[in-house]
């Protein structure tokens, strides 16, 4: 028998707020974070705009004159980790922190101190180079930060698989609770890529949107006119922990994680398989390990990045899964109004997603004025709704043809 | 131009991020400073750079105090 994996808490840093509730609050209000870049002099650039972080205080989370020691996108995480440990009321001196671990994934993880510490060298030569660079932009040290902060010996790894790394990073933390691993996981994702050489690299690819004078319209998922995403930045973490665990600690228990599915499109570097398969087989997976039937679902978080590929082949993906419910059940990008998060996404998407479980309440799709004909579903355009949601699924799909979905239900006991 | 001795604090504030009161002559990196092996490798670098010394590993391991920079500094620049 499978241990139970319940979510006790939540944190968030994204481009439409400081924390999860400011953030859901601007989501199911149809704010778009989306805006000129300020992080460094995009005029020449095809693409100019970008979802930033806005009014983030470092000191907040690290000593002051340690600020510098820290990538953003390792930050980030604290924030949210800060934030998502508070929010749950575990108090971490009563356990065992052997049994406390941290699963936080990222994409591309401290590229702006790569950038930064590879233009030191080529101006200085390797004296240029801090002692620092190293530790401050690897991937792992996100989740590295946040166990030497709370003092976590437990299980602690980064997955990464580009837009699905968040959500591969939750599905994996879940497991280590149902193996026995550990009896709290720190889980999610975290990114800060809005720099020269991430603007340029996925602008080359023709994958971001370049509604330059439009910045709150740029993000148009499922809409006829989209042309690209959006990167955001941020991060998005989740408690999940072992039910009997939360159980004897009185914990308040949000939701439960109950199914994970995962697979490969084996197709393309960037593309999706023009069938879904890879997609529809991960569903159909997180389906199966949830113990659901499609009709069980009522919400979907799409990956909805606003690529003309993404946005058709899940569709089409959610319709082969999900037969005549795909048009009864909500889907809707939260992408519409964060951005893209990259490896971060599928973080602040299971917060999303669990928070509409808790409040009743769908965030939209905004920018769905003109719905493309190949979409066909219900995508909650532009307007929120109002609606019990029992259980809902989470879609993430990355470079690489990678593919990560969570099923979140309403705890019951 | 400031003093070898103000450069070199104005050096250990920047790297360390101390207040200026702390960085007595006496004060110890590590001990007094809070600085850990990797931020006194980073204060070797930039004492390297600012006045364009090389320090060998050998003679960095026995700077340990703001006086024995100050020192140092002053004994092997423009050598």
């Amino acid at each position: 028998m499978k241990k139970r994996v319940v979510v006790t808490g939540y944190g968030m840093v994204s481009p439409i707020g400081l924390s999860a509730k400011e953030s859901y609050k601007n989501a199911i209000n149809g704010i778009s974070g989306i805006d000129k870049i300020t992080r460094f002099d995009a005029s020449n650039f095809e693409v100019q705009i970008a979802a930033e972080v806005k009014g983030f205080e470092p000191e907040k989370y690290v000593e002051k004159k340690e600020v510098k020691k820290y990538d953003l996108f390792s930050l980030y995480a604290l924030a949210a980790a800060q934030e998502a440990i508070e929010h749950s009321g575990l108090e971490l001196e009563k356990y065992n922190l052997f049994r406390c671990g941290v699963s936080v994934g990222s994409g591309i993880g401290g590229l702006g101190t790569i950038e930064k510490y590879d233009h030191a060298l080529l101006e200085r030569g390797y004296k240029g180079v801090s002692p620092f660079f190293i530790p401050t932009a690897v991937i792992n040290m996100a989740g590295g930060n946040i166990a030497i902060k709370y003092g976590f010996k437990g299980p602690n790894y980064a997955t990464v698989t580009a837009c699905a790394s968040a959500t591969h990073a939750i599905g994996f933390a879940a497991r280590n609770i149902m193996y026995g691993d550990a009896d709290v996981m720190v889980a999610g994702g975290c990114e800060s890529t809005i720099t020269p050489l991430a603007i340029a690299g996925f602008q080359n690819m023709k994958a971001l949107s370049t509604r330059n004078d439009e910045p709150q319209k740029a993000s148009r998922p499922f809409d006829k006119d989209r042309d690209g995403f959006i990167v955001g930045e941020g991060a998005g973490i989740l408690i999940l922990e072992e039910y009997e665990f939360a159980k004897r600690r009185n914990a308040n228990i949000i939701a439960e994680l109950v199914g994970f599915g995962m697979s490969d499109d084996g197709y393309h570097i960037t593309a999706p398989d023009p069938e879904g398969k890879g997609a529809i087989f991960a569903m159909q997976m997180a389906l199966n390990d949830a113990g659901l039937n499609p009709e069980d679902i009522d919400y979907i978080n799409a990956h909805g990045t606003s690529t003309y590929f993404n946005d058709k082949i899940e569709t089409l993906s959610i319709k082969s899964v999900f037969k005549d419910h795909a048009y009864k059940l909500a889907v809707s990008s939260t992408k519409s109004m964060t951005g893209h998060l990259l490896g971060a996404a599928g973080g602040v998407e299971a917060v999303f997603s669990v928070m509409t479980i808790e409040n009743s309440i769908i965030p939209p799709t905004i920018n769905l004025e003109h719905q493309d004909p190949e979409c066909d579903l219900f995508y909650v355009p532009n307007k929120s709704i109002e609606k019990k949601v029992n259980a809902v699924m989470s879609n993430s799909f990355g470079f690489g043809g990678a593919n990560a979905v969570l099923v979140f239900k309403k705890f019951n006991e | 131009m400031s003093s070898i001795a103000d450069q070199v604090k104005e050096i250990i504030k920047e790297q360390l991020g101390v207040e200026e009161e702390e960085i007595k002559p006496e004060a110890k990196f590590i001990e007094d400073l809070g600085a850990d092996s990797l931020d006194t490798v980073e204060l070797v670098m930039a004492m390297e750079e600012k006045f364009g010394i090389e320090i060998p590993d050998s003679d960095a391991e026995k700077i340990l105090t703001v006086q024995d920079a100050i020192n140092y500094v002053e004994s092997h620049i423009n050598k």
